[in-house]
């Protein structure tokens, strides 16, 4: 089956001639060996299957960050058969930038130029078979959103890969750095270094570490010896080369662009005056997301909630006629009533909530406005010693904090990145989400959206206050420079905004069926042994952990051994805090809701107290896990892990003794 | 033609870069993005917080610190 890569820089509809390509034959996944996301699809044309492979969308392909290493990887290692550069021909000097270094890789490429549509409304006129000539690659005008020229990027894709790649270097780096490719080029002569001879001669040049590492471990020693005086030219020619790569793109723009003296869009302007505003751009951040909770509330769990809840009851109940008409053992029935349903089932209900909160999260993302959330949070961010893209990782770490602590790989200092990870856990993540919403259910009914609204803001003020203390104590030092592109406001498409929603909530529903059966079965395992104790009662051994750790959570109002045992759980995985508290209940107390039983072992304070512990206390095993591998440290892996749950129990006890003094 | 450092420029007003100073992992950044030597650029917002600013069809938000080290020539 031939391979198709889709390659371009963030925001140039590369997603969406994905989806446009693919439809909805497509997976997520992860690349081997790095956790950026890897989406692959499938499409047929003339009865053949051909597979596409979305690529992270990045501005270049140096070693820059992780993204830029995986797509330039896949690209030289990978064998695609054809790369198709999506290009944004609204934008087109700075996306072709990418192109050039496409072009250096010798590999076939063909250039989408998408949002021509766009282009057209900012009176933009573009010579296609002048850029394609120019290029010395295929160029097919698209609208990615409109589906139009997509038959054709196929046909041509596919032509392309069956014709014989003549390609050559359509521009040159200057006599100098020629001389100087071409000097390497001879002393790589006979290595076999899995990267062509060329471009490992351009990347040298450009003093790009990865190669620099490559060639020490691997490479001939004779070139090994030029190493360093190569690292000292490559300063000098750096910028020399994106100069080259830029004067190149100048002259073939020039023969086959037109457009005004300054392409402006007045809408995303207009926009951007009130959204970015010095003193509005704040309190509309805060309004914004207080509204995305209420009407989270108000849809996922007042609307869609009580069907899926009233669903899967009856499914339990029916399951359970079922096991006992055909006199299924005991111990079956109990494992599949009060293990599976009252646990997994428990985790289940909350997919309305988390689906419309993801629903709200892509819109946000698909209009653009992310960008301006970090942009209006860069004044506090730095006022505390923080640098403002941190944020972004902050707000990705409301959906999950595993893809949170890898979106700190955007900044570029050290100390920036430690930070933004140490602090990510602060941030709530889907998974605690059902954890308040059963605290809310069983005592705050109707302060919903409010109390959901302070506990999401509790965390985020908690992250900026240990980033702060982070910033004078172990990181010292300045926060490297903040750039970032604000891309135009789009109207979000329904399809992509469902796409998204559906990739999330899957994912969290197959955690449900997997770690979270998992991790149920065992703790059920736990409460029925040893053999005799009564079920779920504190003498099983699931009891017993309970009670040796119960004494720790005291101070903080909830020193029983059922809460304890579901926040041992929770280490693991943060959906099994409800799961492990609907199985001790429901075993508990017969046939009675968790909802009823949590407002018996509960009261309104200890409740606060042990949302704010959930919220605070360490992250989950994966979270752990990704901190361990992105700072390449067990040590900062442990800290995070002891550190949170020292903020946790400080939380919660606060809460509680405080609530206690004013008479709660 | 006089050479300011771009936070002086004005909201609204124009010029060209000409150079950027500091080290150069954050020049080729900002070259990448489209801020190379030469490109046009025009202010959009500059009053508190990072400065926003047009560059060859793209918007981009630049820390004031860095405003200070790229020199442009309106």
């Amino acid at each position: 089956m031939n391979t198709i890569a889709l390659v371009g820089n963030p925001n140039c509809g590369k997603t969406t001639l994905f989806n446009a390509l693919t439809g909805s034959n497509q997976h997520v996944g992860n690349w081997p060996g790095v956790t950026v996301e890897k989406k692959e699809g499938k499409f047929k044309y003339n009865d053949k299957q051909y597979n596409v492979v979305d690529l992270p969308g990045t501005y270049s392909l140096g070693a820059y960050s992780e993204d830029e290493v995986v797509a330039r990887d896949f690209i030289l290692k990978g064998n695609p058969d054809v790369v198709i550069n999506v290009v944004d021909a609204t934008n087109i000097e700075r996306n072709l930038y990418l192109t050039t270094q496409l072009l250096e890789m010798g590999t076939k490429v063909i250039v989408a130029l998408n949002m021509m549509d766009e282009a057209e409304i900012k009176n933009i006129k573009i010579d296609i078979e002048k850029l394609s000539k120019g290029l010395g690659v295929p160029v097919i005008a698209t609208v990615a959103s409109k589906k139009k020229g997509i038959e054709n990027l196929i046909k041509e894709s596919i032509a392309y890969i069956n014709k014989d790649n003549s390609f050559s270097m359509p521009f040159s780096y200057g006599e100098n750095i020629d001389k100087e490719i071409n000097n390497i080029k001879g002393l790589l002569v006979n290595t076999h270094l899995e990267y062509p001879q060329d471009w490992i001669a351009v990347k040298l040049l450009e003093g790009d570490q990865d190669i620099y590492n490559l060639i020490k471990s691997k490479g001939p020693d004779h070139i090994k010896e030029r190493l360093v005086s190569l690292e000292e030219d490559a300063v000098e020619y750096e910028l020399e080369i994106v100069d080259k790569r830029y004067d190149f793109i100048g002259k073939v723009v020039s023969k086959s662009v037109s457009k005004p003296s300054e392409v402006i869009d007045t809408k995303t302007d207009k926009i951007d005056k009130i959204l970015t505003h010095k003193w509005l751009g704040l309190p509309i951040f805060a309004l914004i997301m207080f509204t995305i909770f209420q009407l989270t509330f108000k849809v996922g769990q007042d609307f869609l909630g009580e069907y899926v809840a009233g669903g899967i009851e009856w499914l339990g109940e029916a399951l359970n006629g079922f096991l006992v008409s055909i006199n299924s053992p005991e111990w079956l029935v109990s494992f599949m009533t009060e293990g599976v349903f009252g646990g997994v089932g428990a985790v289940l209900e909350f997919v309305p909530l988390i689906m419309v909160l993801y629903m709200f999260m892509g819109i946000l993302e698909d209009t653009g406005y992310m960008a301006r959330a970090a942009y209006v949070m860069d004044r506090i961010m730095r006022a505390l010693g923080l640098h403002g893209k941190t944020f972004i990782s902050m707000l990705v770490g409301f959906g999950c904090n595993v893809p949170g602590v890898m979106a700190t790989r955007t900044l570029d200092s050290k100390k920036d990145r430690m930070i933004a990870m140490l602090i990510n856990p602060f941030m709530s993540c889907g998974a605690r989400l059902p954890i308040y919403l059963v605290f809310i259910a069983a005592f705050f009914p109707n302060k919903g959206g409010l109390i959901l609204f302070s506990i999401y803001f509790l965390g985020i003020a908690v992250a900026l206050l240990m980033g702060k203390i982070f910033s004078k104590t172990l990181f010292k030092g300045e926060s490297s420079y903040f750039v970032m592109e604000l891309p135009p406001y789009r109207f979000p498409s329904l399809k992509s905004v469902l796409r998204n929603m559906w990739d999330k909530v899957w994912s969290f529903v197959r955690r449900a069926g997997t770690t979270i059966f998992v991790v149920v079965t065992i703790l059920w395992i736990l409460a029925v042994i040893p053999f005799g104790v009564e079920p779920y009662s504190q003498g099983s051994v699931l009891g017993k952990i309970g009670t040796i750790i119960a004494p720790i959570f005291k101070p903080a109002g909830f020193g029983t051994w059922e809460a304890s045992v579901s926040l041992f759980a929770g280490i693991v995985a943060k959906e099994a805090v409800v799961a492990t508290l609907g199985m001790v209940y429901a075993g508990v107390e017969e046939g009675s809701q968790l909802i009823a039983a949590i407002q018996g072992a509960f009261t309104p304070l200890t409740a606060m107290s042990f949302m704010v512990m959930t919220l605070l206390y360490t992250p989950c095993a994966a979270v752990i896990g990704t901190v361990k591998r992105e700072t390449n440290s067990t040590k900062w892996a442990v800290f995070t892990a002891v550190y949170t749950f020292l903020i946790g129990w400080i939380g919660a006890v606060i809460v509680f003794q405080v609530g206690k003094l004013l008479g709660f | 033609m006089t050479t300011i450092p771009l936070i002086f420029l004005n909201c609204g007003e124009a010029g060209k870069v000409k150079e950027i100073l500091g080290g150069d992992s954050i020049i080729k950044r900002l070259f990448e993005m489209g801020l190379n030597t030469g490109a046009e650029v025009r202010m959009v917002k500059n009053d508190s917080g990072p400065v926003i600013l047009y560059t060859s069809g793209s918007k981009l938000a630049l820390g004031r610190g860095l405003a200070q080290k790229i020199m442009i020539e309106k």
